[in-house]
């Protein structure tokens, strides 16, 4: 027999292969198929914000950019909430608040240490006016964080649900006071307090384009930073658990709690250390973010759950599933927002909301523990 | 089935009586209370209560703790909003703005609604525990975030002016309060039956099962990721008919009714119920609203800065509240009370007990 014969294929393989077809299609979207929109108006199911990368390879390069560096932001906040939630199977639901506390705190830090209004200009700022808040913020939500830990977990260690639901609470008052008072230290009434939007401002030198020499893209150097900020505490992290005596523990006790107590190792000490670092972690990530963006009353949602869709889908209690995670939702929520067909939608609709709510059910339907977390 | 009518304990006939005379006051509603009490504070009662219902019903029988009751909720109201209405002068601004028969719609809203359900919960159907919980609040979230952003249905303003569109047979609630009490308070006690009925079919029996023993009744043969999906969809058709009964309410929904505080809002409110018993959901509800309409005229030195427009009291007092009961009793107020009894009869003088909370609805 000479001709080509099809793979036979087990029920299994059938919508694997249906989500590959996706991929690849979606891929071949962006890399061949997407046009700018004509000059006319309309357009087809080809139209979407910027051309295919081989047009348009500019835009292109800027998204991935955007994907990449967004990514480190991310790491930094969901890496804390893997570690925290990897060691102790807590799943902290005050990260989100931490997040937006540790963010305001640095907020009021830099505006005293600058003497600056409401809005922080950038140019205003050195590197110490940036550090010092950072420096600030993250032993404040370490406290907090160790507070909360020593207080109302420690006792109730192996209640899951039960610990969620006491960081539940603690998120609602925590996110309230923040709301009642902050920002406190601004020039107007109408300005104070009631949670409004403030923003950090990255130190005066990160405020230029770095010329790229691809493509003719110049790109932000704050957003550089963040990526480098981001594989930094990566890299940290990493040789901390993998190098070190401390991480050796973690990690043992991720695997097999018991027997790491039953060893005379102090695990107790260990999660104190584990949950004290997870929050610093979420300070550290608002005082980034929030300087590339801002913070508002709110965003403890929105941080819950892009950490959340990050252990999610890289796997839980895996700093190599955080990066996965991180990396893949930055890329999906970045891309889909500008790569998706425009033609017929309104001027205001985001369909990609959508797109991160199929990345975590294909996820889950392939992986329920995820893309590094391992069965059991 | 086990009628255990004829050999009921003590318990049993004290909650009994609880339960009747509270049905009996909530048939005598609008009569007994005030305008205020019957129209605002016991509808939005018994609606809340089917949703936390809907969310007691999956942590005490399917043994998962779902954050996406609040989503289902919404996504009912959204549908009957976008099918119902209708645009033009004097019709609401955004949605589809279908305006089919409003009986249409609400059939749809609710089959949809069942029919989403059951697409989530097949997804989170292998997760358990804390991953199911952590699951189920993205699903929460992404539809607060799928609403604000996709204009075409909702938008951040949502729909607004639904409850002028009902099906004839119910007939004009904005002119009627009264029939809107008694439509929710048939819908509230409609849940509990339903629900009573359902934990005592093979499927709520085996749900149990699998709520207990998932790997034991998975090599008896049974089907665990099905059940927990059917289980999920249940849940979802309940909690649409919390939602249909909100928009008719309040006439409105927007994704501010399905954010995060509100789908926290919704889990304090079964948790202060109790998670291991349906009647917690309407004490629950009935606290968490006492606490809600009473608790904000008051601000508490340090905790707030005097005004409850953006934040301070009232959100604190709620959390500090939750905190206390899943520190005090993780099994709410029917956990206390529950206790209270089996203390009082081991003392051995078991009878109706003067400070039992009140039960409403159901």
């Amino acid at each position: 027999m000479t001709g080509f014969r099809l793979p036979r294929l087990n029920r299994r393989q059938v919508p694997l292969l249906v989500v590959g077809a996706a991929v690849v299609f979606a891929l071949a979207y962006v890399l061949l198929i997407a046009q700018k929109p004509p000059a006319t108006g309309g357009g087809n199911w080809r139209t979407t914000t910027f051309g295919s990368a081989v047009d348009d390879p500019g835009s292109f390069l800027r998204i991935f950019l955007d994907s990449i560096t967004f990514a480190g932001a991310l790491f930094i906040v969901a890496s804390g909430f893997a570690l925290i939630f990897g060691l102790m199977r807590v799943v902290n639901m005050a990260h989100g608040a931490f997040y937006l506390l540790g963010g305001y705190i640095a907020y009021e830090i830099q505006q005293a240490m600058t003497g600056q209004g409401f809005a922080i200009p950038t140019s205003q700022v050195n590197t110490w006016e940036w550090v010092v808040p950072l420096l600030v913020a993250a032993p404040c939500i370490a406290f907090v964080g160790f507070v909360t830990q020593q207080g109302l977990l420690r006792w109730n260690q192996g209640q899951e649900l039960r610990q969620a639901l006491i960081t539940i609470a603690i998120s609602v008052i925590v996110a309230d006071q923040i709301i009642a008072h902050f920002p406190r230290a601004t020039s107007t009434v109408a300005q104070k307090f009631g949670g409004n939007a403030v923003s950090l401002s990255w130190p005066g030198w990160t405020d230029r384009f770095v010329n790229l020499h691809v493509a003719g893209v110049h790109y932000s150097l704050a957003r550089l930073v963040m990526l480098g900020l981001g594989i930094a505490v990566g890299l940290a992290l990493w040789l901390w658990l993998y190098r070190t005596k401390t991480g050796m523990v973690i990690r043992a006790g991720v695997d097999d709690q018991k027997m790491t107590s039953a060893l005379g190792i102090n695990i107790q000490r260990t999660f104190a250390i584990a949950f004290v670092l997870g929050s610093a972690l979420a300070a550290f990530g608002a005082v980034v973010w929030a300087s590339q963006a801002n913070i508002a009353a709110g965003q403890d949602g929105q941080w819950l759950l892009n950490s959340l869709v990050v252990v999610i889908v890289g796997g839980m209690g895996s700093i190599f599933g955080a990066a996965a995670g991180a990396i893949l939702y930055a890329f999906v929520l970045n891309f889909s927002a500008t790569y998706l067909p425009t033609a017929g939608a309104d001027c205001c609709t985001q369909y990609s909301i959508v797109v991160t709510f199929a990345l975590i059910a294909l996820v889950l339907a392939f992986r329920p523990q995820g893309l590094f977390g391992r069965p059991g | 089935m086990r009628w255990n009518v004829l050999r009921s304990s003590p318990k049993t006939t004290i909650e009994r009586a609880i339960g009747a005379i509270a049905l009996v006051l909530a048939a005598l509603g609008p009569l007994v209370f005030n305008q205020y009490w019957a129209h605002q504070i016991l509808i939005e009662t018994f609606l809340f209560g089917i949703a936390a219902a809907s969310l007691i019903f999956l942590s005490a029988y399917g043994g998962m703790v779902s954050l996406a009751q609040t989503a289902l909720f919404g996504i009912a109201g959204v549908i009957l909003g976008n099918l119902a209405t209708r645009g033009g002068p004097g019709g609401t601004s955004k949605g589809l703005h279908l305006g089919w028969d409003p009986t249409v719609a609400l059939v749809v809203a609710i089959a949809m609604t069942t029919a989403i359900g059951l697409m989530f919960g097949a997804i989170a159907a292998r997760s358990i525990g804390i991953y199911f919980l952590m699951i189920t609040l993205t699903y929460s979230v992404i539809t607060t975030y799928f609403l604000g952003q996709v204009t075409l249905v909702s938008g951040f303003s949502g729909i607004g002016g639904i409850n002028r569109y009902t099906p004839s047979w119910i007939g004009d609630l904005t002119g009627h309060p009264n029939r809107l009490y008694y439509v929710s308070l048939v819908a509230a006690v409609f849940t509990y039956v339903l629900i009573r009925y359902v934990v005592r079919t093979p499927f709520g029996i085996t749900l149990q099962g699998v709520r207990d023993e998932p790997v034991r009744m998975s090599s008896l043969g049974y089907n665990v990721p099905l059940h927990r999906t059917l289980a999920f969809g249940f849940a979802a058709f309940l909690a649409s008919l919390s939602g249909v009964l909100y928009v008719w309410w309040s006439g409105q929904i927007a994704p501010g009714n399905v954010d995060l505080p509100e789908t926290i809002s919704l889990l304090v409110i079964a948790v202060i119920g109790g998670l291991a018993r349906i009647e917690g959901a309407w004490l629950g509800a009935f606290a968490f609203i006492i606490i809600q309409n009473y608790v904000r005229g008051f601000t508490f030195p340090f905790l707030g800065f005097g005004g409850t427009l953006f934040g301070g009291s009232f959100n604190t007092v709620i959390g500090i509240i939750f905190l206390l009961i899943v520190l005090i009793s993780p099994d709410g107020l029917m956990g206390i009370w529950d206790r209270a009894l089996a203390a009082r009869s081991r003392v051995g003088r078991a009878g109706p007990s003067a400070e039992a909370p009140a039960r409403t609805g159901g």
